[in-house]
C-alpha cells in the first residue's frame, strides 16, 4: 500500500515536471516578447513593465494581415479540394471497391514515405515550367498532390467500414451513384472528413519547406514560411521576434483548442483503423 | 433496359434488409439478398467500376502530377550535371558517388541518424511513461488538461519551435538560467553555438515536439487494452513496473510501430527546426541531408547532385521504415 502511494506521488511529480518542461519554451516566448524592444532580455524573468505594445509593433511591421491573408488563401486552395478528391477516391477504393483498387492503394501508400525534401528540387523546376513559381499556386498544387496518399488512405479506411448493405439498399431503391453518395455516404463520412480537414489545415498552415523554396516574397508564403522573414527583420530584437512568432502560431493553437476533442478522437479512430 | 425492369421487383425487399442491419433480428436469413445480388450484378457492376475509376481520377491525377512525375524528374536530374539554366551533361552515377564520398554530405547523413535517437527513442520512451502515468489518474480535468498541454508543441510550426528554442538555448537564455538555480552555472554555454552540444540540443527540440504526439497516441492505445488483463495482473500483486512490461508494452506494439515510422521520417528529413535554429552550424555540426539538398540545389546550383541526394534520402527513409512495418506485421501473426 505504501509502495503504491509513493508510486502515485512520484508519478504525479514526474507528470507535472513534463508539463512544466512542455510549457517553459512557450511561456518563455511570451515573457521575452513583453520585454522592451531594444533590450536584450535574460532568461525566464517576467518583465517588470510588460510591453504589450510589442505585439502591435510586430503586427504592423510584420505585415501580419497580409501574411494571414496569404496563408488563408493557401489553406483555402489546398484543404477543400484535397478533402473533396480524397473523399471521392476513398469512396471508390473503400466503398465501391473498384477493380484494381488494391494496386492503386499500394501505389499511393508508397507515397506516404516520400519526404518532401526528396521532391523539392524537381518541384521547383516544375513550378518554373508551369509559371506558378513565386505565387501561392506553386505551393497549393504540390501540397494537394502530397496530401493525397494520407488523405485517400484515411478516407478509404472510413468507407471500408461502412456496411455495404446500406449502399445496396439505396441502389435498390433506385438511387443513382451520385444520390447514394450524397444522401447516404456523405453524412456518414462527416466525422472522418472533418478530422482530416483539421489535420490538413494544420499541415498546410505549418508548412515551411515548400513556401520557403517556391515563393520568393515572404509575404506570399504560409504563416510558418514567413517566420524566416521575421528572423531577418527582427534579428536585432529578440522581443519583437518572439512577439511576431507568437502572433503566427496563435491561429493554429486556437483551432486546436476549439477542435481538441475531435482532434484526439480522430487520432484514436485512426489508430483503431491502422 | 430489361435489367432495369428487375429493379422494382426487388424494391420490396429493400426496407426489410435495412431494418435487418439496423435491428439485427436476422429472422429472414441471408438467401434473399444473395439472390438479388446475383440477379443483375454484372453490367451495373461494370458500369459502377467505370464510375469508380472516374472518382479516383482527380486524386490519382494530382498525386501523379505533383509527386510521381517530380520524383521521376528527380531521378532523371540525378544523372546529369546541370546548373539549372545552361545545358546539362550526362554524368552517369557520378552524383551518387559524390554523395557517398563527400565527407560533408556523409557527415550530414550521420547527423540525421544521430537525430533518430532524439526524435524516436526519447519521445517514445517518455510517451510510454507519461501515458501510463496519465492512465493511472482518475479521468477528469487534470488528465484532460495534461493531454492538451503535452500536445501543444505538435500544433505550432516546427519553424516556430526552432525560434523559441534558439532563445531558450542562448547564452543569456532560460536553460543557462535554470542551470544556475541548481548551482550548475559553470556548465552554462551557448548551447547551439558549441560544436559539442549543438546537435544534441537541436535533437532535444525534436523530442520536445514529438513527445506529446507519442503520449496521446499511446494513451489511446492503452485505452484499447482489455481492462481485465490489468485486474488480473493486479490481483497477482504486480506493481507498476510489472504491469507495464507484461501488459502495457506488448499491447502497444501497433502504436509504437506507427510512432517509430512517423518519427524516423521526421528525424531523417528534418529541415524546419534546423533552418530556424542553427542553419546547420556551428561549422557543419548540425548539417542534415534536407539542408544540404536545399543549399546544394539553390545556393550552389548543382541540381544533379542535389537531386541525387534527394533520391538517396528517400531510399534511406524507405530502408529504415520498411523493417519497422514488417516488424509490426510479423508480431501480429
Amino acid at each position: 500500500m505504501i509502495a503504491d502511494r509513493t508510486e502515485r506521488v512520484l508519478g504525479r511529480v514526474l507528470l507535472i515536471l513534463a508539463l512544466v518542461l512542455t510549457l517553459i519554451p512557450l511561456v518563455n516566448m511570451v515573457s521575452a516578447a513583453l520585454q522592451p524592444a531594444d533590450v536584450n532580455p535574460t532568461g525566464l524573468a517576467w518583465p517588470s513593465d510588460p510591453q504589450w505594445g510589442n505585439f502591435v509593433t510586430a503586427f504592423e511591421t510584420g505585415h501580419v494581415w497580409e501574411l494571414m491573408g496569404s496563408s488563408l488563401f493557401i489553406v483555402l486552395g489546398v484543404v477543400p479540394v484535397s478533402l473533396l478528391i480524397a473523399t471521392l477516391a476513398g469512396y471508390a477504393l473503400g466503398g465501391l471497391r473498384v477493380r484494381g483498387g488494391r494496386a492503386v492503394l499500394i501505389f499511393m501508400v508508397l507515397g506516404l514515405t516520400i519526404p518532401f525534401e526528396a521532391l523539392i528540387i524537381p518541384l521547383y523546376y516544375q513550378a518554373q515550367a508551369l509559371g506558378t513559381l513565386n505565387s501561392q499556386w506553386a505551393v497549393i498544387f504540390p501540397l494537394i498532390g502530397l496530401f493525397m496518399p494520407f488523405g485517400v488512405f484515411w478516407m478509404r479506411a472510413h468507407f471500408v467500414n461502412v456496411p455495404p448493405e446500406l449502399a445496396e439498399a439505396a441502389r435498390v431503391d433506385g438511387a443513382g451513384l451520385w444520390q447514394e453518395f450524397r444522401r447516404i455516404q456523405l453524412p456518414l463520412a462527416i466525422p472522418a472528413v472533418s478530422a482530416l480537414g483539421i489535420l490538413l489545415f494544420l499541415w498546410t498552415w505549418n508548412q515551411f519547406l515548400l513556401p520557403v523554396v517556391l515563393i520568393d516574397d515572404p509575404l506570399k508564403r504560409t504563416a510558418a514560411g514567413a517566420l524566416t522573414f521575421f528572423q531577418g527583420q527582427y534579428s536585432l530584437s529578440i522581443p519583437l521576434l518572439n512577439a511576431g512568432a507568437l502572433i503566427i502560431i496563435t491561429p493554429a493553437i486556437i483551432v486546436f483548442l476549439i477542435f481538441q476533442r475531435q482532434f484526439i478522437r480522430a487520432l484514436l479512430r485512426g489508430a483503431v483503423k491502422g | 433496359m430489361s435489367r432495369h425492369e428487375t429493379l422494382p421487383t426487388r424494391r420490396g425487399g429493400a426496407p426489410r434488409r435495412v431494418g435487418r442491419t439496423a435491428g439485427g433480428s436476422g429472422v429472414t436469413g441471408p438467401p434473399r439478398p444473395r439472390i438479388a445480388r446475383r440477379a443483375g450484378a454484372k453490367a451495373p457492376a461494370r458500369r459502377a467500376a467505370a464510375r469508380g475509376w472516374f472518382l479516383l481520377l482527380p486524386a490519382l491525377g494530382m498525386y501523379i502530377g505533383f509527386v510521381v512525375w517530380p520524383l521521376f524528374m528527380g531521378v532523371q536530374y540525378s544523372f546529369y550535371d546541370w546548373n539549372g539554366v545552361g545545358p546539362a551533361t550526362w554524368v552517369g552515377l557520378d552524383n551518387y558517388v559524390k554523395v557517398f564520398s563527400d565527407p560533408y554530405l556523409l557527415g550530414s547523413i550521420r547527423n540525421a541518424f544521430v537525430l533518430i535517437a532524439f526524435f524516436t527513442v526519447i519521445p517514445i520512451t517518455a510517451g510510454l511513461m507519461l501515458a501510463t502515468l496519465i492512465r493511472s489518474l482518475r479521468p477528469g480535468p487534470f488528465s484532460r488538461a495534461s493531454q492538451t498541454i503535452l500536445f501543444l508543441p505538435q500544433i505550432i510550426p516546427l519553424a516556430a519551435a526552432g525560434i523559441a528554442w534558439s532563445w531558450m538555448y542562448a547564452q543569456t537564455g532560460a536553460v543557462n538560467e535554470i542551470l544556475g538555480w541548481f548551482g550548475l552555472g559553470w556548465f552554462a554555454r551557448p548551447w547551439l553555438a558549441d560544436y559539442g552540444t549543438a546537435l544534441p540540443a537541436v535533437g532535444l527540440i525534436g523530442s520536445w515536439v514529438l513527445t506529446g504526439l507519442c503520449t496521446v497516441l499511446l494513451l489511446t492505445g492503452i485505452g484499447k487494452i482489455d481492462g481485465s488483463l490489468y485486474e488480473a495482473v493486479r490481483l497477482d500483486g504486480a506493481g507498476w513496473w510489472r504491469e507495464f512490461f507484461t501488459i502495457t508494452l506488448p499491447g502497444l506494439r501497433q502504436e509504437i510501430a506507427v510512432l517509430m515510422t512517423l518519427s524516423v521520417i521526421a528525424a531523417l528529413s528534418s529541415f524546419d527546426i534546423i533552418y530556424t535554429s542553427t542553419q546547420g552550424g556551428p561549422g557543419r555540426a548540425t548539417l542534415v541531408p534536407a539542408l544540404s539538398i536545399y543549399r546544394i540545389g539553390f545556393t550552389q546550383s548543382d541540381v544533379g547532385l542535389a537531386s541525387a541526394f534527394g533520391i538517396v534520402l528517400m531510399i534511406m527513409v524507405l530502408l529504415c521504415v520498411l523493417p519497422i512495418q514488417r516488424l509490426s506485421k510479423a508480431g501480429d501473426r
